[in-house]
């Protein structure tokens, strides 16, 4: 059992044909980003076409899961039943790691184990996988400086 | 160059808290405020041939019209510039349609029972993803088909919580602060300012409730850096504005307020903006994403920040206003929160009064439609906070979701 952070009663994820690859990435603890074909931009969430160059054809690519906090919001009301208050939504620039074009992707997620007071733009985070069942997955990320 | 739409009546039902109207529906409150406008206009119902909404709007036009008695719908609109980002948009295309000969009487109407359906302070509550929120033993989560572009993109971000308005623009309003130091007090500024002004307005629901910057810091925290008090009411009403031709307007009941310019839309890979767009360019993540809109709304209006004498700007939030206070060029980037400081925004003494009815945070949450109101009373000089010799008012609708503007004249 990987640790758990958020309970069962969590919204769930909407999936549609562009993103259900990227969840079955993340069921097995894989972080990806998608990625042109033609001009090697990386985008998330997943999208059928290129943004840069309109082309319909794109590929996966793992990361590490390395990143720094963009932005966070210590949420005050819970979501869910049972869901433990306050907690932290935050918007993660993740480290490309040389992939694609080295363009900026960002993805929303949230903190776990963390004080508060510890909370700071620009630290260095890195995810922490929760296993929500079977199917799914969720990347959450930690700040590297907590223990 | 086809004459200009204008404003010719407004009308509003009364406002309450979220809830609190059950005895009639929420399409019969909508009726009585397009009612109310028309005859505020000093036109009858058959004038009107056009009706035109926003955000997702569950009052169809084409019902309301056969309910209304209209004697011919010839143009039914609807933005899709999504939630409170449209408000201004709505009446942008009502101008459109009678400038272009469409329709000749256009009413643009927002009615909200949010007891009657769902409450917006819980967020995405009717998204199935929410399915398993009610249940103290929830089914093993899985994956659910997503079955809109909305979904997807709300289900691509719901697992992490993400379904309230308050946590996605705290989210800008913290890097805001995190860039320029902007602080909690400044915003609890604004915050108070509306409620000064919502105290001398009868139609508020605040209307007697006092704010000091006290009471905002000490309210409850709802998703840091939005207190309580940051965050705009949750009502029930509704509320109409007309717009009409110029030649129909020149012989109507109240001064034509001229339409001058309109501008909506959202900056390059917007989408649902910080709502589920994490990706908002890193030059536009800490601002309203308006500023390219407010641009073409000067430019088109052939006026600057410096020739508004009253703003409406939309506060769904307080962050809001801070970001659109820049993104409108009344002061450069990361410098609102001494502008605020400055009292700008105060109808007592301050060099840009706003939001002079009390806005959402005070008066009342019709989607921002309410602002339009008051930017055309504030220029028949029916406010409550009444600018002298006010002529020139900047309207706006939500920031940090593809977005719209006016700039209307009293002359």
């Amino acid at each position: 059992m990987s640790e758990r952070w958020f309970p069962d009663s969590m919204p769930q994820p909407m999936v549609d044909k562009e993103s259900l690859p990227w969840w079955q990435a993340a069921a097995q603890h894989r972080l990806t980003v998608q990625c042109c074909d033609n001009c090697q931009y990386c985008r998330l969430p997943p999208a059928p076409i290129c943004s840069e160059c309109q082309s319909n054809k794109s590929h996966w690519e793992e990361i590490s899961g390395k990143g720094t906090l963009y932005s966070y919001t210590e949420v005050h009301r819970a979501v869910a039943t049972g869901q433990t208050l306050p907690f932290v939504i935050a918007i993660i620039q993740l480290d490309m790691d040389g992939i694609g074009t080295g363009n900026s992707v960002r993805i929303m997620s949230n903190i776990v184990d963390a004080n508060p007071d510890e909370l700071e733009i620009g630290k260095a985070v890195s995810v922490a996988w929760e296993t929500m069942s079977d199917t799914v997955s969720l990347p959450r990320f930690k700040l590297l400086s907590s223990s | 160059m086809a004459k200009k739409a204008h404003i010719v009546g407004v009308g509003e039902t009364r406002y309450t808290k979220w809830g609190r109207i059950g005895e009639v529906t929420e399409h019969a409150l909508a009726c009585e405020a397009i009612l109310t406008a028309v005859a505020d206009a000093g036109l009858k119902i058959e004038d009107v041939d056009g009706l035109a909404s926003f955000a997702e709007d569950r009052n169809e036009a084409i019902f309301l019209a056969a309910e209304l008695g209209l004697p011919e719908l010839r143009f039914g609109n609807m933005v899709w510039m999504p939630g409170g980002g449209g408000g201004c948009a709505a009446i942008a295309n009502a101008a459109m349609a009678v400038e272009t000969g469409q329709a000749e009487v256009v009413v643009v109407y927002r009615a909200l029972c949010q007891g009657q359906f769902m409450r917006f302070g819980d967020g995405a509550s009717e998204l199935p993803g929410r399915g398993n929120g009610d249940s103290e033993s929830p089914p093993p989560p899985g994956l659910l088909p997503a079955d809109s572009l909305l979904m997807a993109a709300m289900g691509f971000v719901m697992p992490y919580g993400m379904i309230t308005a308050a946590a996605a623009f705290a989210l800008p309003m913290r890097r805001h602060m995190h860039l320029y130091g902007t602080t909690s007090e400044q915003l609890g500024k604004i915050a108070v300012t509306f409620r000064q002004h919502a105290n001398r307005n009868p139609r508020a629901i605040m209307y007697e409730r006092e704010l000091t910057l006290e009471d905002h810091q000490n309210s409850a925290m709802i998703a840091d850096p939005f207190h309580l008090f940051d965050c705009c009411l949750e009502s029930d009403g509704a509320c109409a504005v007309v717009v009409t031709t110029a030649e129909r307007a020149a012989d109507l009941a109240k001064r034509p307020i001229e339409i001058v310019a309109t501008a909506q839309g959202a900056p390059k890979g917007y989408s649902f903006g910080s709502f589920t767009n994490p990706n908002i360019a890193d030059e536009l993540y800490a601002t309203g994403g308006t500023a390219a809109l407010a641009n073409r709304l000067w430019e088109k209006a052939g006026l600057t920040p410096k020739d508004v004498d009253v703003a409406q700007i939309y506060d769904h939030f307080t962050g809001s206003v801070l970001m659109q206070l820049e993104d409108y060029g009344f002061c450069g980037p990361g410098e609102a929160g001494a502008f605020i400081d400055s009292g700008a925004l105060s109808w007592e003494g301050g060099s840009l009064p706003t939001n002079t009815h009390g806005g959402n945070l005070s008066e009342a949450y019709m989607h921002g439609l309410s602002h339009v109101l008051e930017g055309a009373r504030s220029l028949w000089g029916e406010s409550c906070c009444q600018v002298e010799d006010a002529d020139v008012c900047l309207v706006t609708s939500a920031a940090g979701v593809p977005s719209s503007a006016l700039i209307l004249q009293g002359h």
